[in-house]
């Protein structure tokens, strides 16, 4: 087994991409993210890869449009507002059917906000990362060690289904230390016959492209990537269960949220109190079938974040709407307390439980 | 068993630094640890603080809202977190700084002069790691052969002459009464 080492979300996901073959990396400083660009601009060249400070947002993610086109695996980052610029950038990638990885160590918003955790960009992530009609694949990291396995996983998932795929982090995440052992790299990245290197006159030439001006040739090319997004959404949808068994209020919440919630939860069945909790770990696809599995026993769900309540609709239409679903958040940076979300679940347990 | 820890005084003071030796202990010990920093705009001046949490259970919450040991080096941050202390824990106070005082009796506070200590002993900038000794001492969460093995490990190697200062600290911190 390969050593432990303490270390920041940050760094660790910066380290694992490195291994994970991330040749490119082009960003642009924002905290809580900017310990990813440091530990890049002393790491990448010593690897065989390029680092490069942008001079904005969108200068980075067209960098790595570019770098994607040429079959490399590329990488930027940034936190909440700077990933509001990156946007446009996303809707080419994704819409040239480019695989790259997009790291958003979250924090408070709307606007400049503030630099302290949040969740509130899972629309921006799961929803709307930009203009069209396009998703990208979320992941939300829950650890240090995740910050570092879901890198190697981001670049491997984008290269099988030539996605953009967000890692969606926070600021508590990105900035705490803890143990992580890094993953052996197995895989390969594939053969890449679409990129463009050069045909040599060997071959027909590749093309990376938005643009279609006749609307059926659009439209055609949209249906076929959501096409692709069905076998997605059947193969990735991924959540972590914890005492979710006998559950009868079940918990949920990801990232930072689930962190705190496992606390309320652990807490709640001292007391007797049967809690549970699901934790996404792919926000897109969402993974529908853990809440469907638990809607039989279940009384009622509780939303934990650090927004104004931005999952909430999903895990209703997981559920199906078939069981209350409350919510419990602070936003604009305020980290929710353990013993709060713990008093949210005894009221949720006198109010559907005990009735 | 689960252990949290606030650490908080002025930037500069090596309050991360300190809650960073503590962590890299508890993994050493093959604990589960985290540590958590209160992030601001600045580095130097403002007040600083972090959580360490030591257990042999999965860390739900690195968050520290009722610390069982808190090391408090400037006024503020006695202040602010003295009467979170659970009740039976402990806080390591550096009296050549701190003023405040409690009347809290359910709690082991310990006062160290570790900012004088430090400037006595040639030790500049070792009162966060006096303060650490003393811990060691009064709570024995953390073993001295551990608390050794991290300095060496933490201590980036260009500043090798730092290991032997905060070893030196540490006994300071340890022996005094």
């Amino acid at each position: 087994m390969s050593e432990k080492k303490l270390m920041k979300g940050n760094e660790a996901l910066a380290e694992a991409a490195v291994r994970a073959g991330c040749k490119c990396y082009f960003g642009y400083p924002i905290t809580p993210q900017t310990e990813i660009a440091a530990y890049m601009s002393k790491r990448m060249a010593k690897s065989g890869g390029v680092f490069l400070q942008a001079e904005s947002e969108i200068a980075a993610i067209n960098m790595v449009y570019g770098a994607a086109s040429a079959g490399v695996r590329a990488m930027t980052s940034s936190s909440s507002p700077g990933v509001s610029l990156k946007s446009e950038g996303i809707s080419y990638i994704a819409g040239c059917d480019l695989p790259c990885v997009i790291v958003n160590v979250q924090r408070g918003g709307p606007g400049l906000g503030g630099i302290q955790p949040s969740q509130s960009d899972y629309y921006m992530a799961a929803k709307a990362g930009g203009h069209g009609d396009f998703f990208m694949i979320v992941y939300a990291p829950g650890s240090v060690q995740e910050m570092a396995d879901f890198a190697v996983r981001a670049f491997d998932t984008a290269d099988k289904y030539r996605m953009p795929v967000m890692i969606l982090s926070d600021g508590l995440l990105g900035q705490m230390m803890e143990p992580v052992v890094f993953p052996e790299i197995t895989e390969k990245a594939p053969e890449k016959p679409w990129a463009c290197v050069g045909h040599e006159n060997k071959r027909k030439h590749n093309i990376v492209n938005s643009l279609y001006l006749v609307p059926e040739d659009l439209e055609n090319s949209n249906r076929e990537r959501f096409k692709k997004y069905d076998i997605v959404k059947a193969e990735l949808p991924e959540a972590d269960c914890y005492l979710t068994e006998d559950a009868e209020i079940i918990v949920t919440g990801y990232g930072a949220s689930a962190r705190i919630a496992r606390s309320a939860v652990n807490a709640a069945r001292a007391e007797g109190i049967k809690a549970g909790l699901i934790r996404p770990i792919t926000l897109w696809p969402f993974p529908e079938k853990a809440y469907a599995d638990t809607v039989d026993r279940a009384k009622a769900y509780l939303v934990v974040e650090m927004s104004m309540g931005q999952m909430v609709d999903d895990v209703r239409l997981a559920t199906s709407c078939k069981r209350p679903v409350e919510f419990f958040g602070r936003t604009g940076g305020v980290i929710p307390k353990p013993s709060e979300v713990l008093e949210k679940i005894r009221e949720l347990d006198k109010k559907y439980n005990k009735a | 068993m689960t252990s949290e820890i606030q650490l908080a005084g002025f930037g500069g003071q090596g309050i991360l630094f300190a809650g960073k030796v503590l962590a890299y202990c508890g993994m050493l010990a093959d604990r589960e640890v985290s540590w958590l920093p209160c992030y601001g705009p600045e580095m130097r001046g403002g007040t600083c603080n972090c959580s360490v949490c030591l257990s042999d259970e999965p860390i739900g919450s690195p968050t520290v809202d009722e610390p069982d040991i808190i090391i408090a080096m400037n006024d503020p941050s006695f202040r602010k977190f003295i009467d979170t202390v659970k009740p039976g824990g402990f806080a390591f106070v550096d009296s050549t700084l701190v003023t405040a005082s409690t009347d809290r009796n359910d709690i082991k506070v310990f006062c160290v002069p570790a900012t004088r200590l430090a400037s006595d002993n040639d030790l500049a900038g070792g009162a966060n790691i006096i303060l650490i000794g003393k811990l060691i001492r009064e709570t024995g969460i953390i073993s001295m052969d551990d608390i050794e093995a991290a300095i060496r490990e933490i201590v980036p190697p260009k500043k090798a002459q730092l290991i032997e200062n905060n070893l030196k600290a540490i006994k300071i911190g340890y022996e005094f009464m």
